[in-house]
C-alpha cells in the first residue's frame, strides 16, 4: 500500500532549498498532479510555524507528524544546522519516513561539505536529486 | 619547563577535517575573485610554489635525508617521505618515461578533496594545483628545475588522479653579476 510523498528541504528564510515529489505510478493524474504542487507547498509553508514550536520543545531530531490538513500528514525532521526537512505523505509510515530522514541528512551533511556549495542555496546537483530518489524508493516505495 | 615538554600530540597538527574545509574555502573564494579558471589554477599554482620553497626546509630538518643520486631515488623520496609526512597519503610512482627523466604519481585518495565536487562551468579547474607549486617550489630549492602538472584529476572524472613530473636540469648556483 503506497501513498504518494512529498520531500522538500527548507532553509533559514523559509526557502525551499530542495523538493521532491514521490508519485506511485498507479496515480495517472497529470493536471491534478500540477495542482497538487502549488497546494503542496502551501501546506508545507503552513506546516513551518508548527515544526519551529516542536523544535524547541524536543531534543530529538525527528519530530514525528507536526501537522495534518485534510488527508495529508506532515511529518519533520530539524537539522543540527536547522535545516528543516518536511514530508508530506497520506499514508502512515513512521518508520520508512524516519529512515529517509537520517539518509538525507547524511547525503546532506556530505553535499554542504562541499566548498563550492552555498550555505542556505538552492541544492541543484543531480547525484543529490538520484541519491534521493534511491531513497525514496528504497524506504517510501515498500 | 617540565610540564611544557609533557605536551602530548604534536602541537602544530590540525583535524583532517579542517585542513580540507580551510584549502576548499580557500579555492572557493578563489574561483570567485577570479573569473577564468585558468587564472585560478596560475594563483594556486603560485602559492604552491611559495609554500614549496619553505616546505623543502622543514622537509628536511625532519626527515632527515640524505642527497639523491638520481631521479628515481628522488621520486621514491617524494612519495614516500615527503607526501606521507605533509598529507598522510603515498602516491605510486609509475610511468617513467624511456630517458628517465618523468614520472608520474598516482593519487588515489587526495585528502585536499574530500567532499568536494566541480561545480557547473569550472570543468577547466585544478582543483590541487597547489600541490604541483609546491612540488616545483620545493624541488627548485634543491637545485632541480622541474615542470609539474595534472594529468588526470579524479574531480574531472577519472577513476584517478595523476601528476606528472618532468625533470629539466640542473640549476646551478650564479654567482652574482660584479663578483669574481
Amino acid at each position: 500500500m503506497s501513498g504518494s510523498y512529498y520531500f522538500v528541504i527548507v532553509g533559514h528564510q523559509d526557502n525551499p532549498i530542495f523538493e521532491m515529489d514521490f508519485l506511485p505510478t498507479s496515480k495517472n493524474n497529470d493536471p491534478k498532479r500540477d495542482d497538487h504542487r502549488h497546494l503542496n507547498q502551501f501546506i508545507a509553508h503552513a506546516a513551518l510555524d508548527l515544526v519551529d514550536e516542536q523544535m524547541w520543545a524536543s531534543s530529538n531530531m525527528y519530530l514525528k507528524t507536526v501537522d495534518k490538513f485534510n488527508e495529508w500528514f506532515v511529518s519533520a525532521f530539524v537539522t543540527a544546522g536547522r535545516m528543516r526537512f518536511i514530508m508530506l505523505h497520506d499514508v502512515k509510515n513512521e518508520d520508512g519516513i524516519k529512515n529517509f530522514f537520517q539518509d538525507m541528512y547524511e547525503t546532506y551533511i556530505k553535499f554542504s561539505m562541499n566548498p563550492f556549495y552555498k550555505f542556505n542555496g538552492l541544492i541543484k546537483s543531480t547525484a543529490f536529486e538520484k541519491k534521493a530518489q534511491f531513497c525514496g524508493k528504497r524506504y517510501l516505495n515498500v | 619547563m617540565a610540564r611544557q615538554a609533557a605536551r602530548g600530540p604534536d602541537p602544530r597538527k590540525v583535524s583532517n577535517e579542517l585542513f580540507t574545509l580551510t584549502y576548499g574555502a580557500m579555492v572557493a573564494q578563489l574561483v570567485k575573485d577570479y573569473e577564468h579558471d585558468d587564472e585560478v589554477n596560475k594563483q594556486l599554482d603560485k602559492m604552491g610554489y611559495n609554500i614549496g620553497v619553505r616546505l623543502i626546509e622543514d622537509f628536511l630538518a625532519r626527515s632527515g635525508v640524505g642527497r639523491c643520486n638520481d631521479l628515481r631515488e628522488t621520486a621514491d623520496v617524494i612519495s614516500r617521505v615527503a607526501f606521507k609526512m605533509f598529507l598522510g597519503i603515498t602516491p605510486v610512482v609509475t610511468n617513467w618515461s624511456p630517458a628517465g627523466d618523468e614520472f608520474s604519481l598516482l593519487l588515489e585518495n587526495n585528502p585536499l578533496t574530500e567532499f568536494v565536487e566541480l561545480p557547473d562551468g569550472h570543468s577547466q579547474l585544478n582543483y590541487s594545483n597547489i600541490l604541483c607549486g609546491a612540488l616545483r617550489g620545493a624541488l627548485e630549492m634543491v637545485q632541480l628545475d622541474v615542470t609539474v602538472w595534472f594529468v588526470q584529476d579524479q574531480l574531472k572524472g577519472d577513476s584517478i588522479s595523476e601528476i606528472r613530473l618532468k625533470f629539466n636540469k640542473r640549476l646551478e648556483d650564479a654567482v652574482p653579476a660584479g663578483e669574481d
